[in-house]
């Protein structure tokens, strides 16, 4: 696989979301307005760069056996740093994204990464791979999150787009439009690009 | 010649000789006296309501059939447009209708045809054409109207803000504010019983949905128990509407004895604890549709046991 | 009483874990196929679930509050999920054999369930008591639970319906969790 390769897969042909399906709580929780969706998309891409190249760097230290505990613990590691540094410095979003911040240690989209790639590939080709992933996650988020917010409030990014006669749909933005909303887009998707057999 | 006869098809080959298409005709004309009195009662507004419900509803279903690249026949069936009349029915007088045709157009696109068509879908579509209403647009969707378009609160807000219960006659025979089709409990009553009559519905269902909100009602009464008011209960909010003609879906609904009745008295159990503690007022149309999602796990363990399996 | 009433009901039916609060959704899309499978993850995920709620409680209350080393809760909490589920694999093993073939490929899955890590968390965010987070952490995973299974349920009918080929595996399965998330609506503003 080429290096360009190993950064592009991650945008459409394995999006972890459209795609893949993995990390789908804060998928559907957070993206109710395209500023949350976007702050977690960046956030879940720190973590999965540092951790990406921590774990590249370390793949020939750590025992077969307790792989996954060591990883766990790299990933947490990595959290928690992003954690504190939202609480400081963008309080506001972080009280938005609640528990779906300290969550992302057990986003399966980063624990996959770690196991699947970074433990078998070279540090750079690992930031590559991190990058494309995180980025498609982030477009991913960005996607569903605008949908939801425009339809569903009548914004975008906190502007209003349609001026005060429009009625937003409030499904979009309650739990059962996440679900939907998702479920609906992903089709679509299939729609339009349908499957290699 | 009938090429009908020489089709060879599997087992069972005996047919009552109702179909869809008819039993879908006979609850239009179960329904048919309670539109009616809408008419009469709310005047032309409900009239358009109910007219857009079904015409959004049937196009919806060519439309999305159209797109699938589908053959578009099964809209013949008249389910469509029983779904676009019960979702009308379940709308406050007055309501704007391009909130009819959103209505109509999610029953039929998200309620129905995602799961294959008429038999497969989970949840009753016209219930969730509603409740995508009421969760989208709850301040509309609770705009309730008298006679004369006359801003007015449905009995059981009134029962509940203050213990009046208004005149039995009236909510009897459908003089009081409310949804389009749920005023008249006498001519719902009289549309059921000509449902049961034709054995397009059972009477399980209906009987235990009623008899449970009944006696819920009176055991929890507002002055301890075995104070309540079943029979303002019973006659008020969408309950004849629901036990008779949604609860009693065929796809939705459990098709054992036994699975008959957990339906009636689930529905009925959600339905008083909504109306008693809920954030609304009324409760039928989400405790049918949970119970709609219990069906499938209803049917499973009521089920009789093959013959020889483990 | 009347808190661990509130705690009991609201958990499952007005914040449901998954349809309301969105955790454990991968468990939720990947391991519903069956009713059987279903109700075993259930069963494990119900243990784990309490018994970490009450272990975190510790945690957080006998060391992390009194060295002052709030700051690590995260990483503490998920070790203790993931020894916590490793010694239930090992004790099951040994004490029931008849229950670990039922339980037993599900209990490593579990360690990632995000509804297990969030659990312990909203526990502390609340300031729940130990009673408290137990009873939550129980009705958490019956709420989580009774999702899972109905929702199989659901499921196991379609499997013989003629869904449109586009929505047919995960968008299918995403719309009936949003039907299934309607019809827990009735309940907002109960309790």
């Amino acid at each position: 696989m080429s290096n360009l390769k190993v950064f592009t897969k991650g945008l459409i042909d394995e999006n972890p979301v459209f795609k893949l399906l993995l990390g789908m709580c804060p998928v559907l929780a957070v993206t109710t307005a395209a500023k949350n969706g976007l702050g977690m998309g960046l956030a879940a891409t720190a973590v999965l760069l540092a951790s990406n190249i921590i774990i590249s760097m370390l793949r020939k230290v750590i025992p077969a056996k307790i792989r996954i505990p060591a990883f766990i613990v790299v990933i947490a590691t990595f959290v928690t740093m992003v954690d504190l540094v939202m609480e400081a410095f963008v309080p506001d979003l972080h009280s938005v994204l609640g528990i779906f911040i300290p969550l992302i240690v057990v986003n399966c989209i980063i624990l996959q990464r770690a196991e699947s790639f970074a433990s078998k590939n070279s540090v750079f080709r690992s930031f590559l791979d991190g990058l494309g992933m995180g980025i498609g996650f982030t477009i991913a988020l960005m996607i569903l999150a605008s949908v939801r917010e425009i339809i569903g409030a009548g914004t975008w990014f906190g502007v209003s787009l349609f001026g005060a006669s429009y009625e937003p749909m409030r499904l979009l933005t309650s739990p059962p439009g996440a679900f939907i909303t998702l479920g609906l887009i992903i089709g679509l998707i299939n729609v339009l690009k349908p499957k290699k057999a | 010649m009938d090429t009908n006869k020489l089709t060879v098809s599997s087992s069972p080959h005996l047919h009552a000789g109702g179909s869809v298409r008819s039993a879908m005709l006979h609850v239009l004309l179960a329904l048919a006296p309670a539109t009616v009195f809408a008419v009469y009662y709310f005047g032309m507004t409900a009239l358009l309501t109910v007219i857009t419900g079904v015409v959004a509803a049937v196009a919806a279903e060519a439309f999305f059939l159209w797109v699938m690249k589908k053959p578009i026949t099964p809209v013949r069936d008249g389910s469509a447009a029983v779904t676009g009349l019960l979702l009308a029915l379940n709308l406050p007088a007055g309501i704007a209708l391009w909130l009819v045709a959103i209505g109509a157009g999610v029953a039929i696109g998200i309620g129905k045809l995602v799961f294959g068509g008429i038999g497969h879908n989970p949840f009753n579509p016209a219930l969730v054409g509603r409740a995508v209403l009421v969760i989208s647009w709850p301040a509309r969707m609770t705009a309730w109207m008298g006679p004369g378009l006359i801003s007015a609160a449905t009995p059981l807000a009134i029962y509940r803000d203050s213990g009046n219960a208004g005149s039995y006659r009236d909510l009897f025979f459908g003089f009081i504010p409310g949804s389009i089709g749920e005023v008249s409990a006498f001519l719902l009553l009289v549309g059921g019983l000509y449902l049961l009559y034709r054995q397009i519905i059972d009477w399980k269902i209906p009987v235990t949905y009623i008899g449970t909100v009944a006696f819920m009602m009176w055991l929890l009464g507002p002055e301890g128990w075995f104070t309540g008011d079943p029979l303002f209960h019973v006659l008020s909010g969408g309950l004849m509407l629901g036990a008779f003609f949604m609860a009693t879906d065929w796809t939705t609904s459990p098709v054992t004895k036994t699975g008959r009745i957990i339906m009636g008295v689930g529905c009925g159990l959600i339905t008083a604890v909504i109306r008693l503690y809920g954030g609304m007022v009324e409760g039928v149309s989400f405790a049918i549709l949970l119970m709609n999602a219990f069906t499938p796990l209803i049917d499973r363990y009521t089920m009789g046991r093959r013959f020889g399996a483990r | 009483m009347n808190t661990y009433f509130v705690i009991f009901f609201g958990a499952i039916l007005i914040n449901n874990f998954v349809l309301t609060r969105f955790l454990g959704i991968c468990p939720f899309l990947g391991v519903s196929k069956k009713v059987e499978t279903a109700i075993g993850m259930s069963l494990a995920v119900m243990f784990v679930m309490t018994v970490a709620s009450v272990a975190t409680w510790a945690v957080q209350e006998y060391i992390l509050l009194n060295y002052d080393l709030l700051y690590l809760r995260t990483i503490a909490f998920i070790l203790v999920i993931a020894v916590l589920v490793q010694f239930v694999e090992m004790v099951i093993q040994k004490t029931s054999p008849t229950l670990y073939q039922a339980l037993g490929v599900y209990l490593p899955l579990i360690t990632t369930n995000c509804a297990v890590l969030g659990v312990t968390i909203i526990n502390m965010n609340e300031g729940y008591t130990l009673m408290q987070s137990t009873v939550h952490g129980f009705a958490a995973a019956v709420g989580f639970g009774l999702a899972i299974v109905v929702f199989a349920g659901i499921r196991e009918r379609l499997e013989f319906a003629d869904v449109p080929p586009a929505l047919q595996g995960f968008p299918i399965a995403l719309i009936i969790g949003g039907l299934m998330s309607i019809s827990f609506f009735g309940f907002q503003g109960l309790l």
